[in-house]
């Protein structure tokens, strides 16, 4: 429980239009689009960095968990403050996106919508690859702090690639900045690249320098559906082995299709095993080139169905149903843990025939799709979290999809961040040196671990998810 | 501390409970719900009131003192349930949750215990519970009344007394909104012209179908010229229609502030009296009512009888858009240029899915130039009465529409529901724009380009 005495040093600070400390505010701050419930004592809109930077000090001198917060789309539980205290939400942070078209820049502070960064790049003929599922709601900041990336992935690279610069409030209340407005830049530790991804435990992001790149003059999509996952995957590795890089590459398994057919017809093939988009981008030529030879290797591994979008409408009709596919799967029940466990793309073959094992194994609703050109899967296990056996037994489905992806040389998390659900799985993957390193920074950091605590370090002794209190 | 679960929490959660577990919270209604953007916070978002509405139904929290607020600053525009991408039913949410506020209420006037909330402001409560009241229990309900107090509107206006009551003072003392809103009162035509309840107009050439013509409160008594130039334009396009007598008020007014058995009762009269006039179509020219028609099977979901008869009357339900686009085209008198743009209904788009139809209609009119501007498609803030009882945080969202509508050049701006038109008519005074634009409902553009007087 935060104390009267800081209540009134921050009154000080924020006007009280801008600080929430009524039960119903504060419950609706309590959640994200992943699992749980966390209720903060107070809720504060900063306007500036000089404002975030008195409130860490105060949070410091207090003791006070800070978790900032943009849009909530997480699916890690990022925002969430887990242990309570103060949540900073920064989505009415003053808007500022100004695209510097000489550098090839965009500087934007984190409050900005991902898809305002895409349209106005791409007005000034440039373009920002990075484009998660929730772009049209998601913040730049958000996405920054998880580095989240969405199905360019294969071809451009992730959120952290195009941020080359950053302004952020230390958890010590310093404002420093990192980076600049130049690609190259190896002067120190790439704090910018520790920053990205950190999840909100190094500090709080107030400006943002994000790096653009020519807008591709052309770009083909097909769509091309299969008997069995398993031969969609041979398709995915034999694209990426025949010469070509897709900007995207995409596959949903039956009970996706199903789900997306549900909630919308968009004309897909409901009897079909699994579906895979591909798009190419580049010079003109090059791209009729290449969506061709993609049809072809699609057919050669036994596709039922392929077809490219001829107009931009078309185009637009197949990534809007991939696009239905994460909120539309939860239609088949009320709870969904959504993963994002990632392989090297040769050994997607080998994560689907797993995943597929482990949903027979612990009899679960378990559907995959995903980012499948980066090796970036999303199995989603759809239950109801009041039924507490079947919570008992996802619980150990999770942990072997974690179990699966490190064996095969993969990550737990491929974008959606660590989070509470995946921390316990750290020493899986990082090795106790690891692991220990990584604290070691956030101590030197964060030495009261006031930033966003609670988050993707595991408490002592955990070595699995607990789903149910 | 947990609040003890209350009676209405009881009931509020068989209502609503399953409803409101299904979001995900994924928040992709945010970008598109208008409280959100003007006022800035989760507690004003549908995630927010949705997740409220679960807690309160979970007896986490109490009803009255932490979602009773939130729920009255929504509008009820209902554009989160098109961007949702799962489907959650919010207008059902919202009216159950209305539901429960409405029973605690009057629960706690019957114990004489005071109402809780936040102090301050209960001046503010008392005057517009009373309009509240006055409104929805003396005037909507009964057609009579309410067309003598549309027949004193004209009165008013043409005796001269506007400016005398106005220079007064007398309305901004009992409530500043609604002088406001006085102000843009639109001319209201002579009584003598109302078309009459019970009457059967014939169609125009070959007839195509029989419609049974919805009056609506607010049209009926303030609006009929409207209707009437609604039925001449419905004859033209091979309608018959009839204007069935013992129709009465829709009931939306009632559902959305949690008064079901009201609605129910209306309902009821409505589908006996359509019934009887046996026709193919049930049209009506106000999106807010036409919503309501069309969700009356919601009202009688555990009546199979009545849920039958309900159904089918949804059923036929239709906004006269859709009728004059299916059975134009409209026989175009004049050709005049002008520029024109179009305020979606939000209960006319977002729950009848209704948004081509007006659309295309006012392509087809000669020598307009439609101009489609951004945001069309988000509430204007009218929102039934929030406007009255709400009269900021209204014009807030109000005048950031009207600097998009600005930008389109147009001379006049039309709209589908008489609450939005009166909304629209407020903005166009409040922007300076009195000279330059006109705000009507459709169906009084595409009269006037059919030479209809």
């Amino acid at each position: 429980m935060i104390q009267q005495n800081a209540i009134g040093e921050i009154s000080g600070i924020i006007p009280k239009e801008r600080l929430f400390l009524a039960l119903e505010d504060r419950y609706s701050y309590s959640y994200d689009a992943s699992f749980g419930e966390y209720l903060p004592d107070i809720v504060i809109q900063p306007q500036s960095a000089g404002e975030i930077s008195e409130l860490l000090k105060i949070a410091n001198k207090y003791r006070i968990p800070v978790c900032p917060r943009g849009s909530a789309t997480s699916l890690s539980g990022g925002p969430l403050p887990v242990e309570g205290g103060m949540v900073l939400d920064m989505s009415r942070f003053p808007h500022k996106l100004v695209i510097d078209r000489e550098n090839l820049l965009a500087i934007v502070s984190p409050s900005v919508i991902t898809a305002e960064i895409h349209r106005k790049a791409e007005e000034a003929g440039l373009f920002y690859p990075p484009d998660p599922g929730s772009s049209h709601v998601s913040t730049i900041g958000g996405n920054v702090l998880e580095n989240s990336s969405g199905p360019k992935g294969l071809k451009y690279g992730t959120t952290k690639e195009y941020v080359i610069g950053l302004e952020l409030v230390t958890p010590q209340g310093d404002i420093i900045r990192t980076g600049g407005k130049t690609v190259k830049n190896v002067t120190g530790y790439d704090l910018t690249r520790l920053i990205c991804g950190s999840e909100g435990t190094l500090g709080v992001v107030t400006e943002i320098i994000l790096r653009l790149i020519p807008k591709p003059k052309a770009r083909k999509t097909l769509v091309a559906s299969f008997p069995s996952v398993i031969q969609s995957g041979h398709a995915i590795t034999n694209i990426l082995a025949s010469g070509i890089l897709p900007a995207a590459m995409e596959m949903m398994d039956n009970a996706c299709i199903r789900a997306v057919e549900a909630y919308q017809p968009s004309g897909l093939p409901v009897d079909d095993a699994a579906l895979v988009i591909v798009e190419v981008d580049g010079h003109p030529a090059a791209v009729e080139e290449e969506i061709a030879d993609c049809g072809r290797i699609c057919a050669e591994r036994g596709a039922t169905m392929v077809r490219v979008a001829r107009t931009d409408s078309e185009r637009e009709d197949i990534w809007k149903a991939r696009k239905l596919v994460s909120p539309a799967i939860t239609r088949m029940g009320p709870t969904k843990i959504s993963e994002d466990a990632t392989v090297p793309r040769s050994r997607i073959p080998e994560m689907l025939e797993r995943l597929e094992q482990i949903r027979d194994k612990y009899k679960l609703n378990l559907v995959v799709f995903g980012h499948a050109g980066d090796g970036n899967l999303h199995p989603n296990i759809i239950t109801d979290k009041r039924n507490i056996e079947e919570m008992r037994r996802v619980e150990d489905a999770v942990g072997e999809i974690f179990e699966a992806a490190v064996s095969l040389g993969g990550t737990l998390s491929g974008e959606h961040g660590i989070g509470t659900l995946k921390a316990p799985y750290m020493e899986m993957e990082l090795g106790k040196a690891g692991l220990d390193m990584m604290v070691r920074i956030k101590k030197a950091w964060d030495p009261n671990n006031i930033m966003n605590p609670g988050k993707m370090f595991p408490k002592p002794g955990q070595t699995k998810v607990r789903l149910l209190p | 501390m947990k609040p003890v679960p209350s009676l209405s929490s009881g009931k509020l959660f068989d209502l609503a409970h399953q409803d409101a577990n299904k979001c995900v919270q994924c928040g992709y209604c945010l970008p598109v719900c208008p409280t959100y953007a003007s006022m800035g916070k989760e507690t004003a978002s549908p995630r927010g009131r949705i997740n409220l509405v679960k807690l309160a139904a979970e007896g986490k929290i109490g009803i009255l003192e932490h979602v009773a607020g939130p729920l009255d600053l929504c509008l009820g525009c209902r554009a989160c349930e098109v961007a949702c991408p799962v489907g959650v039913p919010y207008g059902h949410i919202l009216e159950s949750a209305k539901e429960a506020i409405f029973d605690e209420k009057r629960r706690n006037e019957e114990a004489a215990a005071p109402v809780a909330g936040k102090p301050g402001g209960w001046i503010a409560r008392k005057v517009s519970g009373a309009l509240q009241r006055i409104v929805t229990k003396h005037l909507f309900p009964h057609p009579r009344r309410l067309r003598l107090a549309g027949n004193l509107v004209w009165l008013y206006q043409k005796s001269g007394a506007t400016r005398l009551v106005r220079r007064s003072g007398v309305i901004r003392r009992i409530s500043p909104a609604m002088a406001e809103f006085e102000k843009v009162l639109p001319e209201v035509d002579s009584p003598r012209k109302r078309p009459r309840a019970g009457a059967r107009y014939p169609a125009v050439g070959p007839k195509k179908a029989t419609v049974a013509f919805f009056s609506g409160c607010l049209m009926d008594a303030m609006m009929h010229r409207t209707n009437r130039l609604g039925i001449e334009l419905l004859r033209l396009s091979g309608c018959e229609v009839v204007i069935p007598a013992a129709q009465t008020c829709c009931g939306a007014l009632y559902a959305h502030q949690g008064d079901k058995e009201t609605a129910r009762r209306l309902a009821e009269a409505n589908i006996e009296a359509f019934e009887r006039t046996g026709a193919d179509w049930y049209v009506n020219n106000a999106g807010g009512c036409g919503a309501m028609l069309q969700e009356y099977g919601r009202l009688f979901r555990e009546e199979e009888a009545m849920g039958k008869r309900a159904a089918a009357f949804a059923a036929k339900s239709r906004d006269i858009t859709w009728i004059l686009h299916r059975f134009g085209p409209l026989p175009f008198k004049k050709k005049r240029e002008f520029t024109i743009t179009y305020q979606d209904s939000c209960h006319l788009r977002n729950v009848q899915q209704v948004h081509e139809e007006p659309r295309a209609l006012i392509r087809s009119i000669p020598g307009a130039k439609f101009v489609d501007y951004p945001g069309a498609d988000s509430c204007c803030a009218s929102g039934g009465i929030y406007n009255l009882l709400h009269f900021e945080e209204s014009m807030r969202i109000l005048d950031d529409k009207m600097e998009s509508i600005k930008r389109t050049n147009a001379s006049v701006l039309v709209t589908t529901n008489p609450g939005c038109l009166l909304q629209m008519r407020q903005g166009i005074a409040r922007s300076g724009l009195g000279g330059t634009m006109r705000a009507v409902h459709l169906v009084d553009v595409l009269a006037e380009a059919c030479g209809i007087e």
